[in-house]
């Protein structure tokens, strides 16, 4: 059984078109794993194994009728932001409790219609802020990875922690996830995992619990670039019910893996060399210059100068939608209601109970940079410098570079209940110095696993490419997988 | 800028989040931290710079003019914590 | 929003004070529901009185992960609305989100346009009278801009002894709020305004107008001032549903206003009801609940831009507006400017009329339906819309005299069947015998005998031949109004030996 968990998406889909076996197969051996890992890993906070044996029995009949789609067969974890029609979705928020919506979103949607099998939602920080999945309503997940010779437990990252620990775990055969400000490809990099947060617009926002409208994007957490390259696939469209969804083709992403990047112009910018940086990040970086350089590419320095006010940026902007997105939680149509003396105090009360410390502290952050007299200081400043990073990005790829090369996240995952990072919110959002930029500015980011630290624990390179331009991030990675290999937790659990 | 235990008050009430003394003080502190940390953004020149209003540059989508939704009261009020005969139920409003 | 005052302080419309004169400053903002299908971001229909939340859509219900899809048509009404308006039209405009919490708002916003309108400034002309000399003045009112927004749900506080029952059925209908400047200068004005935007929209087909289903209702702004004096603080009259109750509700409020200066008190700025049972207004909301909207740019949506041939084509398509008619029957149909104005005043009159004067003489057309058609439906409490005498059977009678078959006299009495039994003009007259006589051996039988049977008058008349009149009205009488009057006068005059 554990061999057929162990199994790629791609490795799957070809066992299951040739019959070698059967998706019921493949989705027990998933739910077994799930029930044997969850209460120890809590990736899970819904598992629907009597909906996964249904689609999956489905799936074996289309396969045997000839009619398999691109995902048929194929188990995954969705992560608790998606609209699951008639299943579990609260964005791991106590404010959405029993909410069960009578929808789908686009993205899950698209996912079933390419044949694939439902196993549960997944664990994510509330509404997907955080960093670290602790702030779960469900509770903390635990990375399946552990230092060498420790026994303490670690984060998974954050948000989509539950998606990359599945993941990585093997309770998946890959997930659903979203990225806000780095949401996808930190977890992917504190689990050994590949994430893309593709370019802001390709997949379909409809249905996905909104947490900052304008930063907000889907992707898919996987085992491998190839997987990543398949879900992307089907995940991603063109959807009128989303108006910020973009009218381009989705292409076959999977072709582009195993193209050359030879003659490819690769910048390396020199404002994510950050002060405190540990040596090993730093050493991780240059080796996958080096790998690249072997595979033919080019490599230039650039400069992207507003780097550093990125972060600062994203905690006005994303706080701010923020706090007028979930002004929606309010007691009054679905989730949560705790009853006061007025309509105004079930308000009050509703919203203590029912948000988390760190999603009250962004609505609150929200709410005071949008209230009268603030907003020019705050709130326009910072869409101001979001244009300017934006605009350095488009300098760099002007000047003739097709992606840019930097390190995913400043460390390795670091421990449960940190006293340290719960003291001081900021030094927690330090976590997503190295991705934020890429949702500030739109663009397409791939997180790669490049090797491991001195404690044994996984590293992750990230690629940042030119609006939908994800093909040139499915090939430049796959170089790198290809070079630094592929890295599988040790089973404590 | 920073917030004091007023500003945060006012701001929860703004927000609708009942706070406690105990958590509007921790909150002070805490938005004081982050406002000190975005407040580096005021070294930035932004003059002339045009607000971000869209990522990626393409018109708005529009809908044709038919009804295509609707008559699905009883899901819009299915996950209603209160509701009778398909509305929606709150404490009473006074103006 | 630039505040100037355009208008120059006028005697006739000062208040007066115990204190002195007093000028009343009126602004206006009205929200009219667009036409449409369906709402402004969702798929959902508009239409009136549908059973609880059956016209919602999970976008209206704010469901978690729903997004808002904006209706082409309700941006092509706003920009014809702005054309109406002799308006600028903003080829990019901005849906900003207006942050407050209230049963009714399920997003916890409204998607509105703050600081980016659709439309920017424009003017109405409105037409303000008649004086005691009979005269109408005509007054142009600023626009100052309109911009789309999303209507609320309804809240019912009559159900249930603690709890109110909420209706999100207009929750996101479109509505077009259109803001004049503070141009109006008396409840007259301001009655007139309305009026006058109302009918501009019913003519463009862009809201119908309707203020007892709330498709029309303003928010009324009213300060007062020693004439020639700046603005004094203004108090807004919130959703004011009639155009007599925006009249009513300026009245108590320029005369409390001034009363409370005349006192030595100030004017508080603030939002007020106007209770159409008690004939007043009265405080609203208190400033310690004063609103921080949080206005920012919608990020589920895009900036909203169009270019000069989507507005080209929909200036194109715009149908000829109240002014243009007006000029037109003054101009083509050598009508008076008053009978003009008020033929024009309701679009569906102005249809009427057209039909009645196709290929007939236009002033006796407006004759006949300013001062028989509109004058029965006056009477009845009828509107245009509820009129039980066609534009064919009005035309019918006008064509009957004509011809020379009725009277003008018989008409009245043909329009009164018409109005009462309905039917076909001429056939009635044939079948009820209403036919003119224009048999001379019968009228001069008639002639006669009123002649022998009156010698007195016969000697008055012919010393004074302005009396022939009389002997005219008794044959009249005498043939039950079917002789031709042309006729008896003509036969009258050579009996008695009148000279022409
Ligand atoms: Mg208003
Ligand atoms: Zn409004």
């Amino acid at each position: 059984m554990t061999e057929l968990t162990s199994l790629t998406i791609a490795e799957a889909r070809a066992k299951l078109s040739a019959k070698e076996i059967t998706s019921v197969e493949l989705t027990d051996a998933y739910i077994a794993a799930i029930e044997a890992a969850n209460e120890t890993i809590n990736a899970y906070v819904d598992v629907t194994p009597e909906q996964a044996r249904e689609m999956a029995r489905a799936s074996d009949a289309r396969i045997a009728a000839g009619k398999a789609g691109p995902l048929e067969g194929i188990p995954l974890g969705i992560k608790d932001l998606f609209a699951t029609e008639g299943v579990h979705t609260q964005a791991c928020s106590h404010i959405l409790d029993g909410f069960k919506p009578r929808y789908e979103s686009t993205v899950t949607r698209n996912l079933w219609n390419d044949g694939a099998v439902m196993l549960g939602k997944l664990n994510m920080d509330e509404f997907a802020m955080g960093s670290s999945n602790e702030s779960s309503y469900y509770g903390p997940v635990k990375n399946p990875w552990r230092a060498k010779g420790s026994n303490l437990d670690l984060v998974p990252g954050g948000s989509s922690g539950g998606s990359a620990a599945a993941v990585a775990a093997h309770l998946c055969a890959g997930a659903t996830a979203t990225d806000t400000g780095g949401s996808i490809r930190q977890p992917a990099a504190f689990t050994g995992t590949v994430g893309i947060k593709p370019t802001y617009g390709r997949c379909s926002r409809f249905g996905i619990v909104a947490f900052a409208s304008s930063l907000d994007q889907a992707g898919p957490i996987a085992r491998d670039v190839r997987d990543a390259a398949i879900l992307l696939k089907s995940m991603a469209s063109v959807d009128p019910k989303d108006t910020t969804s973009v009218d381009l083709p989705v292409p076959d992403y999977a072709a582009s893996i195993g193209q050359s990047i030879k003659g490819m112009k690769i910048g390396i910018p020199k404002e994510y060399r950050v002060e405190g940086m540990p040596e090993e990040i730093e050493a991780l970086w240059q080796q996958g210059i080096a790998w690249l350089k072997d595979a033919g590419a080019e490599i230039v320095d650039i400069s992207l100068p507003h780097t550093q006010y990125a972060l600062p940026a994203y905690y006005i902007v994303a706080p701010a939608e923020a706090s007028s997105n979930l002004a929606r939680y309010d007691g009054v149509r679905y989730g949560l209601r705790v009853d006061g003396k007025d309509i105004v105090d079930m308000y009050e009360k509703t919203r203590a109970a029912g948000f988390g410390r760190e999603v009250k502290r962004r609505i609150m952050i929200g709410t005071y940079v949008l209230s009268a007299g603030y907003y020019d200081a705050y709130y326009l400043r910072a869409q101001k410098v979001r244009t300017l990073i934006k605009r350095d990005f488009e300098l760099a790829f002007q000047a003739g570079v097709d992606a840019i090369l930097t390190p995913a996240t400043p460390s390795s995952a670091f421990g449960i209940a940190d006293e340290d990072l719960a003291a001081d919110p900021v030094k927690m959002y330090l976590n997503d110095i190295f991705t934020v930029t890429v949702n500030m500015a739109g663009l397409p980011g791939i997180a790669v696993p490049g090797g491991l630290d001195h404690k044994g624990l996984p590293l992750g390179l990230q690629l940042i490419g030119k609006p939908f331009e994800e093909e040139t991030l499915f090939k430049t990675a796959h170089v790198i997988e290809q070079a630094a290999g592929r890295f599988t937790p040790a089973k404590w659990w | 800028m920073s917030v004091d235990l007023a500003t945060v008050k006012r701001v929860a009430r703004l927000a609708r989040i009942a706070v406690s003394e105990e958590e509007a003080e921790r909150m002070t502190g805490e938005l004081n931290g982050i406002l000190g940390f975005v407040e580096q953004l005021s070294e930035v020149n932004v003059d002339g710079v045009e607000p971000m209003t869209s990522v990626t540059p393409m018109r708005m989508k529009t809908r044709e003019d038919i009804v295509m939704d609707g008559d699905k009261a009883a899901d819009v009020v299915a996950n209603a914590p209160n509701s009778d005969r398909d509305f929606f139920l709150v404490p009473k409003v006074v103006e | 929003m630039s505040i100037v005052d355009v208008r120059t302080p006028d005697p006739k419309r000062f208040i007066p004070g115990a204190t002195g004169d007093w000028e009343v400053i009126i602004g206006m903002e009205v929200h009219a529901q667009v036409l449409s299908n369906s709402k402004l971001f969702s798929a959902a229909s508009t239409e009136f009185g549908n059973a609880p939340n059956a016209n919602v859509s999970l976008v209206d219900a704010a469901m978690p992960g729903m997004l808002p899809v904006i209706n082409e048509e309700c941006v092509r009404q706003a920009v014809r609305t702005g054309l109406g308006l002799k308006a600028k039209i903003n080829h990019r405009s901005i849906f900003d989100r207006k942050n407050y919490f209230y049963p009714d708002l399920p997003q916890g916003y409204q998607i509105s346009q703050y600081k980016d309108p659709i439309v920017g400034e424009g003017k109405i002309i409105i037409s303000v009278g008649p004086d005691r000399q009979g005269q109408f003045e005509d007054v142009e009112i600023g626009i100052e801009r309109l911009h789309l927004e999303q209507d609320a749900g309804k809240s019912m506080h009559d159900q249930h002894p603690s709890m109110s029952y909420v209706d999100l059925n207009r929750s996101g209908v479109a509505l077009m709020e259109i803001v004049s400047k503070p141009d109006l200068r008396s409840s007259d004005e301001a009655k007139a305004y309305l009026t006058k935007l109302r009918s501009i929209l019913r003519y463009l087909g862009t809201c119908d107008g309707n203020m007892d289903e709330g498709s029309m209702r303003a928010d009324v702004n009213v300060s007062v001032r020693r004439p020639g004096e700046p603005f004094g603080t203004r108090c807004e009259i919130k959703n004011v549903n009639s155009i007599r109750f925006v009249g009513q509700a300026i009245e108590y409020e320029a005369r409390r206003q001034i009363a409370i200066i005349e006192d030595g008190g100030v004017i508080d700025q603030e939002t007020r009801l106007f209770d159409p049972n008690k004939g007043e207004t009265r405080s609203m909301r208190s400033k310690e609940d004063a609103h921080d909207y949080r206005y920012f740019p919608d990020p589920d949506l895009l900036p909203l831009e169009f270019d000069d041939d989507f507005v080209e084509a929909l200036k194109a398509d715009l149908p000829e507006l109240p002014d243009d008619k007006k000029e037109r029957f003054v101009r083509d149909l050598g009508l008076s400017v008053y009978d003009a104005s008020v033929l024009v005043s309701e679009k569906a009159i102005a249809d009427y009329f057209e039909a009645v004067a196709e290929g007939r003489d236009g002033k006796i057309a407006a004759n006949w339906v300013i001062n028989d058609l509109l004058g029965a439906l006056n009477k009845a409490g009828k509107t245009i819309e509820e009129t039980p005498v066609s534009p064919a059977q009005l035309g019918g009678i006008i064509d009957l005299i004509k011809d020379g078959t009725i009277s003008g006299k018989i008409a009245k009495d043909l329009f009164e069947i018409l109005w009462n039994e309905g039917g076909d003009p001429a056939e009635l007259v044939e079948s009820r015998g209403m036919k003119q006589v224009t048999d001379t051996g019968a009228i001069e039988k008639a002639v006669d005998e009123i002649i022998a049977a009156n010698p007195d008058q016969v000697e008055k008349a012919k010393a004074k031949p302005s009396l022939a009149g009389w002997f005219v009205g008794q044959v009249m009488k005498a043939t039950g109004g079917k002789a031709n009057p042309q006729a008896v006068q003509a036969l009258v005059k050579s009996k008695l030996g009148i000279e022409e």
